[in-house]
């Protein structure tokens, strides 16, 4: 492809892998060095004496007998039962993306359908919706959840993301759907289905792409949360960013900022699996929609 | 699509957001405006052999039926929006009558934790878009001159600090910054002051919380750019080479002007989303130096004494904000649907 006179010049060739590298160790480093500091004692990850101990565990040689240690994550994990926020974790993110996909699936295939004029005021109130920071919400919230005894509980704060996810998912949806040729489902309503059978039959089928790369925004945006999740969720239902968040409150005793370390790093892992296997599909979304997740 | 049937599948998600997003709204903007009710006091006089005293007590009875009669609470018009924790009006024509320069009154201002807020947060919005902005571009055009066997895992590492829990993804970089952790000592090394601490210094917060929101946002516009240099023209390209432009030419004439839509379209992104500031305050602690409006919110509604009524007025400051970025968004939607039709 590349002719003669588009061949860069070596200096300008060497600036932009110089600058990439740069880059990938601005981007990637922080998180390479907390995993690493995650198997310390504290007194290693932040080490007054010497910056060096965090990468040869001096303390943690002294303290257990060898260089890494378990102690961050036993201390989270079994000490302080952060397997419970995982799971919880698991159980919002599971229900909020197959419930948001659900409503959402139905109502962008409609908007892509229908022609008439209030499409475009639908979108334009999801689209001011979507801009609505949700933590201002929550105020709206509090007064009958505690009046109706809703506060506290898992399924509220799943209602409560599926919704603030909407706008976003019927944003990404209807532009989906509109790449789907409307003669498909055209046809099969000539052929005497109704409008639901053709949706059922003829465009489920062939929306899989679309839904799954919503699906992982919606699944984002559950597994993020943070402002919504600390508000409405009991101490005992608590997801993993308030509890990690929980966690910084009582740093008093040593070792507590460690448990924090290591819960961070093991709320990192499931992101990190998750990028590595949908990339293409986190690219062609971000670009695609017009929403960013 | 027959109306009927547009109303039956759409009917879920309206549902859902009518019910959690539009009824909030009305809920803080009339949150706003009433304050609960104080108790009903009644005083009652105990006279004994030792004299008479008078005691206050509060009437339950008389509370409960005024809460019954008024759950909204007593209504106070913009009392709210009006006090010191808010707009702070009487606050402000003090500082403006009372101070001599521009500088004094705007420290006065800073004394006043909505002026506060406010000042940050668009502070962060408005440096922390273009520069990350630029970067991603950089990250772009960088990227983009790579053999493509390696751009998949150039791409990967640069998706995780937009990708990762934002509260994360400032603790792990606060943890590095701490006085005692890796880069708050290359810091502390380089400008050769041991004492140095970013927590204790607020220009210095400032600082980090901008870094952590360039990073964490500048692959975002990497990864809209360098799909938006997938596309640019090869044809514009080749010509514009037959004519002998330069390298810079050929970027400053045919590639800049195919990606300004794009350019448009992550500034207003993330003029929305950076206006929302509120993670990174909690991750580096730094309510002591800076605050943003979300935080405000959340800090009113946080701990034993929800403050509704002043968390509701601060959202709703915090919504009209978001109106007016949200703005040229709107326009811009308004213009491409009337082309169309």
């Amino acid at each position: 492809m590349a002719a003669p006179s588009q061949r860069m010049p070596t200096g300008l060739k060497i600036g932009l892998v110089a600058f990439t590298v740069v880059w990938l160790i601005l981007a990637a480093f922080p998180f390479l060095w907390t995993v690493w500091g995650s198997f310390k004692v504290e007194l290693d990850f932040f080490s007054i004496a010497d910056w060096t101990y965090a990468l040869t565990g001096e303390r943690t040689q002294i303290t257990h007998g060898s260089p890494f240690t378990t102690a961050g994550y036993e201390g989270a994990w079994i000490e302080n039962q952060f397997w419970r926020n995982a799971i919880n974790t698991f159980i919002v993110c599971f229900f909020v993306v197959c419930t948001s996909l659900t409503i959402g699936t139905l109502g962008g295939y409609a908007l892509s359908r229908s022609g008439h004029n209030y499409v475009f005021w639908l979108l334009i109130t999801a689209l001011i919706f979507r801009a609505v920071p949700p933590i201002t919400l929550v105020s709206g919230y509090l007064p009958p959840f505690f009046q109706w005894n809703l506060w506290g509980y898992l399924p509220t704060a799943i209602v409560v993301l599926v919704a603030i996810n909407q706008p976003f998912t019927l944003w990404m949806l209807h532009s989906f759907f509109q790449k789907i040729p409307k003669e498909l489902d055209e046809s099969a309503r000539v052929d005497g289905c109704t409008q639901f059978q053709a949706f059922r039959y003829v465009i489920i089928p062939v929306m899989w792409p679309g839904v799954i790369t919503t699906g992982l925004f919606s699944f984002l945006l559950a597994y993020n949360d943070f402002a919504v999740t600390t508000m409405l969720l009991a101490e005992s239902n608590r997801t993993m960013i308030p509890a990690i968040n929980a966690f910084l409150g009582t740093t008093q005793t040593e070792g507590n900022v460690m448990f924090a370390v290591a819960a961070v790093v093991s709320a990192t892992v499931p992101l990190f699996i998750l990028v590595m296997f949908f990339q293409r599909q986190i690219v062609s979304g971000l670009t695609a929609g017009a929403v960013k997740g | 699509m027959k109306h009927k049937t547009f109303f039956w599948f759409f009917l879920p998600t309206a549902l859902a957001m009518l019910v959690f997003i539009a009824a909030p709204m009305v809920s803080i903007v009339m949150q706003s405006l009433f304050v609960p009710h104080e108790a009903v006091l009644i005083e009652t006089e105990n006279c004994g052999p030792f004299g008479c005293t008078t005691s206050t007590a509060i009437d339950q009875e008389a509370t409960a039926a005024l809460r019954a009669e008024k759950p909204l609470g007593r209504f106070v018009g913009l009392d709210i929006y009006k006090d010191r924790g808010h707009l702070a009006f009487a606050e402000v024509g003090e500082a403006w009558q009372n101070t001599d320069s521009i500088g004094a009154f705007f420290s006065e201002m800073g004394d006043l934790p909505f002026y506060d807020a406010l000042a940050f947060t668009l502070t962060y919005t408005f440096v922390c878009t273009p520069l990350l902005i630029m970067l991603g571009f950089a990250i772009a055009v960088a990227v983009n001159s790579l053999s493509r066997k390696i751009r998949g895992f150039v791409i990967f590492f640069s998706l995780l600090p937009m990708i990762v829990t934002p509260l994360v993804g400032s603790l792990v970089l606060f943890w590095m910054i701490d006085s005692r952790g890796v880069l708050g000592n290359l810091i502390s090394y380089l400008v050769n002051d041991p004492d140095l601490s970013v927590k204790a210094s607020t220009p210095l917060m400032w600082i980090s919380i901008i870094t952590y929101g360039i990073w964490s946002s500048a692959p975002f516009a990497f990864v809209v750019f360098y799909a938006g240099l997938q596309t640019v023209p090869q044809d514009t390209l080749e010509s514009a080479q037959i004519d002998g432009a330069t390298r810079w030419q050929q970027i400053r004439y045919v590639v800049f002007p195919h990606l300004m839509p794009l350019v448009t379209f992550v500034a207003l992104i993330q003029l929305m989303d950076n206006f929302k500031v509120f993670e990174p305050i909690v991750g580096f602690n730094a309510a002591a130096h800076a605050t943003s409006l979300s935080w405000i919110v959340f800090n009113d509604l946080g701990g034993e004494t929800r403050q509704l009524s002043a968390a509701a007025t601060t959202s709703v400051l915090t919504v009209l904000g978001v109106a007016i970025l949200l703005s040229p968004v709107l326009v811009r939607t308004w213009r491409d649907f009337r082309g169309k039709t």
